[in-house]
């Protein structure tokens, strides 16, 4: 079962965190019990420190390349006082017990954990005071911490973390909800631009990844599962996968018909990984027929016209009387959206250690979601959780597709009935045929304009996938509030739903990363109705008011600054340009964070499009935590959506996706990839998460840039240059 | 059958099909795990070594078609090599990567290029680095690092 942090749930549990902020911590602080080596004292789960006076703080989210693995320790380092250069970061097993839930999704460590993690050092460092002022006979008020060391002010006696950790044992943990916290003004380390810790490894190429995994006598498995998804094993030819050298075993798992479980299939072990694959293209597979296997992209875009035609299944927003504004409008549009199915294709392929003895299972997973990937193996094999140790590796990118589990129970299966450690890992046709695909959408639209250029009308009949449209699949709903519902007097959203056989699940910035595409772009369409600016069309549309539906609501003046400023970065209409070059415009509220980006982008007579230059202004908050990592963040967000708008397109023909490697399935590459500059507005608002939300407005930028440049509108992804020839 | 190949200037030997990719051959037959695997058909980049001072993706290499006596440089033979070291010094200071697992083929790449033109233009950038896919989209700071590390002024 996957998680998805999405809609009215993702936000609940955002208020719930938040209420909780401050007041509890989501993890226990107690040392976890017999934690300690020689001589390193462990002041609490997240902090030893040995006799040398190096801290070793352990990083308890999985690391998918957002730098979490280096931020979260940088809170705790703060406001432990202790220089950078002495810290050393663990990398936390799977275990919710001690550091609650481990997860990497939802752009959510950086606002879940800002507030706790500066307890958990400010608590380590109050330890450490009361153990010098034990030892020196004097109040702890009359010791002050700096670099590592605590100082008695008025005798200058000081001691080193090293020196005092020992007989921290003797002095009471203080209340982490009351202990005292640093001044923003003192920080060191938060606030300064810190490379990944990871980065001398990483440089020189050293094991770190799951697909780095090497065990004692280990052997290496591939998984070939039905092209449509759940299908069982008709028949297959065992024996002639046994006969390839180095094939030390192949086997049929009969699996299940959930599409986020263990799926039937054929694994192949072997003595290597090329020897194992080599045996897995003997095996001539044949599928059973499947229920889903008429299922197409072309069917689906044709089923969604037919329901289009007629009323939405459920119309689950309806302010004032949209039909009558529709009639009273001085000008109206009407507009058809469709986005396709994509794939998250994280650079390293699926994969996972597994090592099955004695009733317990050890595994190494390159995994944003490990506590689920336990549970789920835990069902799967009949086995008890707490006999299951997962321990998270660096993942080679994540993009949320490694909040399913699929590639951790199949590799756990396949270790039990091999008797071996085994390393499964896919080809990149395995990962590109087996996705959570970002699901397809089509929006059917109708807006209005009145004379002044205000939106007075706006009607959307979103067509998904689900069982119903409050039954949406995994990441194809709406929200009923998501924007511009609130902002327009007169809105109106219906939904209907087709059914799906094909799996779908959060990708960077779920929902988002549709969703922008169509209501920034009709915004923009309805701007052009209004032979209104397209900047100063939004600005009007965003009103005046400072929250809109109340707390917890949508914050328009947040997202007035970053329009304002994002305006003034790339000198919007002010900047004369050539022909066929345009700049777009477009913001989004995801994850917390506020977003608005300028592209100026070229086409060429034959089409191809050329994005010249993006900027970013950006509202998350009074704090980042480590400026280069953000930089990184919101410069690939911005890229990565680029390279969704003018490449990405998964086709799902006969129940099965068609493309199967980046030769079909391009990413955007070196001379594509635009400038990006960013701002940071640092408003006085808690600090949230940057790992999704700087991708949604890329892309309706970019179709607006185009559209700026040609007058041509795009309404469907990816774009189609053959519509842009001059 | 047993092959001998020099790699990072030591001679190894692999035992190991006529038709296994060297890649497979580096990773799983002698360990040495720094290039990998992103698409194995010659798409991604990420498993780029050098082969006689050449860039090659070497999932689309057999080892069985090395010439006997090449040298095959990975990334864990980069601080061996000045023009390695600089790179890999720029990739840190700019804390190039986000997964980071493209980099090692981002390396390879860049200081086969700069060995070719130590002070490359945005054209020369592009072509070379055309090859290998980011998919964490770290093509800003990449550019950065290459010009950097060839002693050319960095945009920010
Ligand atoms: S793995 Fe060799 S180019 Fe992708
Ligand atoms: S840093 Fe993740 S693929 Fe390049």
């Amino acid at each position: 079962m996957t998680f998805e942090l999405t809609g009215a749930s993702r936000r609940d549990f955002i208020q719930a965190s938040a209420s909780a902020a401050g007041l509890m911590l989501t993890f226990s602080i107690a040392p976890k019990a017999g934690a300690a080596d020689a001589g390193v004292k462990p002041l609490n789960a997240f902090v030893r420190v040995a006799p040398d006076g190096v801290v070793t703080i352990m990083a308890k989210n999985p690391e998918i390349g957002q730098g979490i693995k280096t931020s979260l320790p940088m809170i705790i380092a703060e406001e432990l006082d202790v220089p950078w250069e002495m810290v050393r970061i663990e990398q936390a097993d799977n275990d919710p017990k001690t550091y609650g839930r481990q997860f990497a999704g939802g752009s959510m460590a950086t606002p879940l954990h800002w507030d706790d993690h500066r307890r958990v050092g400010a608590v380590a460092r109050a330890m450490l005071i009361q153990a010098a002022a034990l030892a020196w006979n004097c109040p702890a008020g009359e010791c002050v911490t700096d670099k590592g060391m605590v100082i008695h002010v008025a005798t200058k006696r000081r001691a080193t973390y090293g020196a005092l950790a020992a007989q921290c044992s003797a002095v009471t943990m203080p209340d982490p909800k009351t202990v005292a916290l640093k001044d923003p003004k003192d920080y060191r380390i938060i606030g300064k631009a810190t490379p990944q810790y990871d980065t001398a490894k990483i440089v020189s190429g050293q094991p770190l990844f799951g697909i780095d995994v090497k065990r004692p006598g280990m052997l290496y498995a591939t998984y070939e599962k039905a092209p449509v998804f759940a299908a069982k094993v008709a028949a297959c030819d065992l024996d002639a996968a046994r006969a390839v050298k180095g094939v030390r075993g192949a086997f049929v798992v009969d699996g299940g018909t959930a599409l986020d479980g263990l799926l039937p299939g054929v694994a192949v072990v072997g003595d290597s990984w090329w020897a194992a694959r080599k045996g897995r293209k003997q095996l001539a597979t044949k599928w059973a027929e499947h229920p889903t296997s008429q299922q197409s992209s072309a069917g689906f875009a044709k089923r969604a016209a037919e329901l289009a035609a007629g009323a939405p299944q459920m119309v689950t927003r309806h302010d004032g009387d949209v039909d009558a504004a529709l009639k009273g409008a001085a000008k109206t549009v009407k507009a058809a959206y469709a986005y396709p199915f994509i794939a998250h294709v994280p650079m390293e392929p699926q994969n996972c250690t597994a090592e099955y003895k004695d009733g317990k299972l050890e595994i190494w997973a390159p995994t944003q979601n490990p506590e689920s990937g336990r549970q789920l193996v835990a069902r799967t094999l009949g086995l008890q959780p707490d006999d299951i140790t997962i321990h998270m590796t660096r993942c080679g990118g994540g993009f949320g597709r490694r909040l399913s589990n699929d590639y951790m129970v199949e590799a756990a299966w396949i270790a039990r009935e091999a008797k071996a450690p085994v390393k499964l890992l896919w080809t990149r046709e395995d990962d590109l045929h087996h996705d959570f695909y970002r699901p397809a959408g089509f929006h059917f639209f109708e807006g209005g304009v009145d004379a002044a250029g205000n939106i007075v009308a706006w009607k959307n009949h979103f067509v998904t996938f689900g069982d119903a449209p409050d039954k949406p699949a995994s990441s194809a709903g709406m929200s009923a509030s998501e924007f511009p519902a609130r902002f327009i007097p007169n809105y109106q959203l219906g939904m209907s739903a087709m059914p799906l056989g094909v799996p779908t699940g959060p990708l960077r910035a779920p929902g988002s990363n549709a969703l922008a595409f169509v209501m920034q772009s009709f915004i923009d369409e309805l701007a052009e109705a209004a032979n209104a600016d397209p900047i100063a069309f939004r600005l009007k549309l965003l009103g005046d008011q400072q929250m809109v539906g109340g707390s917890g609501g949508y914050n328009a003046e947040r997202m007035r600054g970053v329009v304002k400023a994002v305006a003034e970065m790339s000198g919007w209409g002010k900047t004369k340009l050539a022909a066929r070059s345009g700049m777009g415009t477009a913001f989004h509220f995801s994850h917390m964070g506020y977003f608005a980006e300028v592209v100026q982008a070229h086409v060429a007579a034959d089409g191809q499009v050329k994005v010249d230059k993006v900027w970013v202004a950006a509202d998350v908050g009074r704090q980042i935590v480590n400026p280069s990592g953000a930089m990184n963040q919101v410069q690939g967000a911005v890229i990565d959506g680029l390279s969704a708008a003018l490449f990405q397109k998964v086709t799902i023909e006969n129940g099965a996706a068609v493309q199967a490697n980046f030769d079909v399935y391009p990413l955007l590459r070196m001379a594509d990839a635009p400038p990006v500059e960013v701002r940071f507005l640092k408003t006085d608002y808690p600090p949230t998460g940057l790992g999704e939300p700087a991708l949604p407005p890329a892309i309706p930028a970019l179709a607006n840039a185009i559209h700026a440049a040609t007058g041509v509108r795009l309404r469907e992804l990816p774009i189609d240059t053959s519509l842009l020839k001059a | 059958m047993a092959y001998r190949l020099n790699v990072n200037g030591k001679v190894l030997t692999a035992d190991v099909d006529d038709d296994t990719p060297l890649l497979w051959t580096l990773r799983d037959t002698l360990g040495i795990t720094g290039p990998k695997f992103g698409c194995g058909v010659a798409q991604c980049g990420a498993c780029t070594v050098h082969i006689d001072g050449a860039p090659m993706r070497s999932c689309s290499v057999p080892v069985s078609a090395i010439p006997a006596g090449a040298k095959i440089v990975t990334i864990e033979g980069m601080a061996a090599d000045p023009v390695g070291r600089k790179v890999q010094a720029a990739w840190s200071e700019l804390d190039v990567a986000q997964c980071g697992y493209c980099q090692p083929g981002q390396i390879m790449s860049a200081t086969a290029l700069l060995k070719a033109k130590p002070r490359p233009s945005d054209a020369d950038i592009d072509a070379a680095m055309s090859g290998n896919i980011c998919r964490c989209a770290t093509y800003n700071r990449i550019r950065a690092a290459i010009k950097q590390a060839s002693g050319q002024p960095v945009e920010a």
